[in-house]
């Protein structure tokens, strides 16, 4: 007590009692630098907000630029969409196609990044980010080909299949970096316990690679539920997704921008509340790697 | 009874000391058969799914296939790569448009993604709300960003216009016109994109040491002289795949195309980028042969593009 007090004087009065034009200066910068952050947040925010409202508006609110967000709202354009049902069976689809594709690619990818992460093996593990490289239209003749032999063209199948093309190096790409950042004695010390090296992940890192794994997973489900160019060619009227679904609307349902707004603001929620509730998992798997080069 | 006692010993006696060397060689041996064992299945899935339908494009890609991939097609050898490479209707303005499309948008998207992951940089109340807000837009349907836009710069009805109006600046036909589409869609990327950007370089700002920054602060570097000598050079890494990354992306951009201007970028081909003019080779006009030609320099073309990024990011790093 008696040896800290005089320490503590010397380095904290000054700052603390008169503060600098320095630190003023650094306090008003710290305004501009709030105020310029949450006005490009409204910038992004702004045009789904627009969405939102123009789901609630009649079809004369929607194309009177006048009607800004104070305005009454209406259901209309939901109960139509409830009526035609088309949306709902898309995203029943989509979520079916969605869940099994992302189930799929991450029982297949979580073990391969885990050895990528383990063992090393770079060259390998880059073998299969090869896949987002590729312009996917240069395979879409060839699989077209593939499965209409297999009769398979506007199945589920097919389309769990191309969208896990996206999903597996994508939970790949994200979990090799979350395994290697794992510290590799904890599977050493289990290992020395007499677990088998399957054991030490099965039982060590699988459980400590959890959020990773539901991070990478979110993700995938998301790129899932917005995959437009695979379910255009490959699904077929009863297998629908979500996206296809919205642009068929816009082909004939142009002036019908209510309708549209509520379709889409219907497949954007989902999204939004992932968005919400799991911000900070789906920034760190969004940035995964990039750090690394 | 009597077999278990003289047994038991016989383990724990001569056994014991060469125990631990035994384990160790299982260990390596049953590594190395489990790590290929743990990466077979997503190794063969995406063999799978790449490496025949690349040799069937290649081989497409030397015939005159037309109408149906299994009808009786000829071989033509580089034919088609010839008819794209002279076509300066469809093919060279499709590459030019493909490049403008990702070297603009990519551009502005790094120059505001960096302006604003620095403005970010130092955590304040309420960031988790900004940063919640930055990853909408880019997880959000593409399809449904297009209608999105649509209605917002519809050219008489949208309130971009009434915006502009008010303003008192013209009014712009935006999707409208075959001169602005591209650069609105441009823009429409930014909006999307900017946010990832953002994301990825923050995350490699706060990997970065505090002590140059202070060094070069007790020096009397000013902020600019901070960030351009000090920060960036540190950034670089990442930047550079962000860019690369972003690039291939900008690059393949196909859906927010297709969804606001249709089948071959419009009624002038005004949006129609290589991504846009193989599809419709393939899907609207069945041009197997020239169409794998096309897909085949396109491919060509962004491996390129990423090999040549991360060169220049490693000698510059």
């Amino acid at each position: 007590m008696s040896a800290a007090a005089p320490v503590t004087p010397s380095t904290a009065a000054p700052v603390s009692r008169t503060p600098s034009p320095r630190a003023r200066r650094r306090r008003n910068w710290a305004w501009v630098r709030v105020v310029a952050v949450v006005a490009v947040s409204l910038i992004f925010a702004l045009p789904l907000i627009w969405m939102f409202a123009a789901a609630f508006k009649t079809n004369v609110q929607v194309t009177n630029p006048d009607v800004g967000l104070i305005f009454r709202p209406t259901l209309d354009n939901f109960r139509a969409i409830i009526d035609d049902g088309a949306v709902f069976t898309s995203m029943k689809n989509s979520l079916i196609v969605g869940v099994i594709s992302t189930v799929l690619s991450a029982v297949i990818a979580v073990p391969a990044a885990w050895a990528v992460g383990r063992f090393r093996m770079h060259r390998t593990g880059s073998l299969i980010l090869v896949a987002r490289i590729i312009p996917a239209i240069s395979l879409l003749v060839p699989w077209y080909y593939l499965f209409a032999q297999a009769g398979l063209v506007g199945s589920y199948t097919v389309l769990v299949l191309s969208h896990m093309f996206v999903s597996v190096p994508l939970i790949l790409w994200i979990m090799i970096g979350f395994f290697e950042g794992l510290p590799v004695e904890l599977e050493e010390a289990a290992r020395t316990d007499g677990l088998s090296a399957f054991g030490a992940f099965w039982r060590i890192s699988l459980p400590l690679a959890a959020p990773g794994t539901a991070t990478a997973a979110l993700l995938a489900f998301v790129f899932s539920w917005n995959n437009f160019m695979f379910a255009l060619i490959f699904a077929d009227e009863d297998t629908q997704t979500v996206p296809v679904t919205l642009f068929n609307f816009i082909s004939y349902a142009s002036t019908d921008w209510g309708g549209l707004m509520a379709a889409a603001t219907l497949i954007t929620v989902p999204v939004v509340a992932v968005a919400v509730l799991g911000q900070k998992y789906l920034v760190a798997g969004l940035t995964a790697g990039a750090t690394k080069g | 009874m009597s077999t278990t006692e003289v047994s038991r010993p016989a383990p724990s006696g001569p056994a014991a000391p060469r125990r631990p060397e035994r384990r160790q060689r299982t260990f390596e041996q049953s590594n190395r058969r489990l790590k290929w064992a743990m990466l077979a299945p997503a190794l063969l899935f995406v063999g799978a799914m790449i490496v025949f339908p690349l040799l069937f494009t290649l081989n497409l890609s030397l015939t005159d296939a037309f109408g149906a991939v299994n009808a009786k097609k000829g071989y033509v050898g580089f034919q088609n790569f010839l008819d794209a490479l002279e076509d300066s209707r469809r093919f060279w303005p499709a590459v030019r448009r493909t490049v403008v499309f990702t070297i603009g948008a990519v551009l502005i998207e790094t120059v505001l993604g960096l302006g604003l992951a620095m403005l970010m940089r130092k955590a304040f109340r309420g960031i988790r709300w900004v940063r919640t807000v930055l990853i909408i837009p880019l997880l959000t349907t593409p399809v449904a960003i297009g209608i999105l836009w649509l209605l917002i710069l519809d050219p008489t009805n949208g309130i971009a216009n009434h915006l502009l109006e008010t303003v008192g600046l013209p009014r712009q036909e935006f999707l409208g016109s075959v001169s602005q589409s591209l650069p609105t869609l441009m823009l429409i990327d930014v909006w999307q994109w900017t946010p990832m950007m953002t994301l990825l370089l923050l995350a490699g700002l706060s990997t970065l040491p505090d002590e140059p920054e202070e060094a070069a602060l007790v020096d009397g570097a000013n902020a600019w002289q901070r960030f351009r000598w000090v920060i960036l050079p540190m950034l670089t890494t990442t930047l550079v795949t962000a860019l690369v990354l972003r690039s291939v992306d900008a690059l393949k951009t196909f859906d927010i195309l297709y969804a606001t201007k249709g089948p071959g970028g419009g009624s002038n081909f005004e949006v129609e980028t290589l991504n846009v003019y193989s599809y419709g080779l393939t899907f609207d006009y069945q041009e197997y042969g020239l169409a794998s030609a096309v897909l085949v320099l396109f491919t060509l073309f962004i491996i390129g593009v990423v090999v040549l990024l991360r060169r220049r990011g490693r000698k510059s790093a």
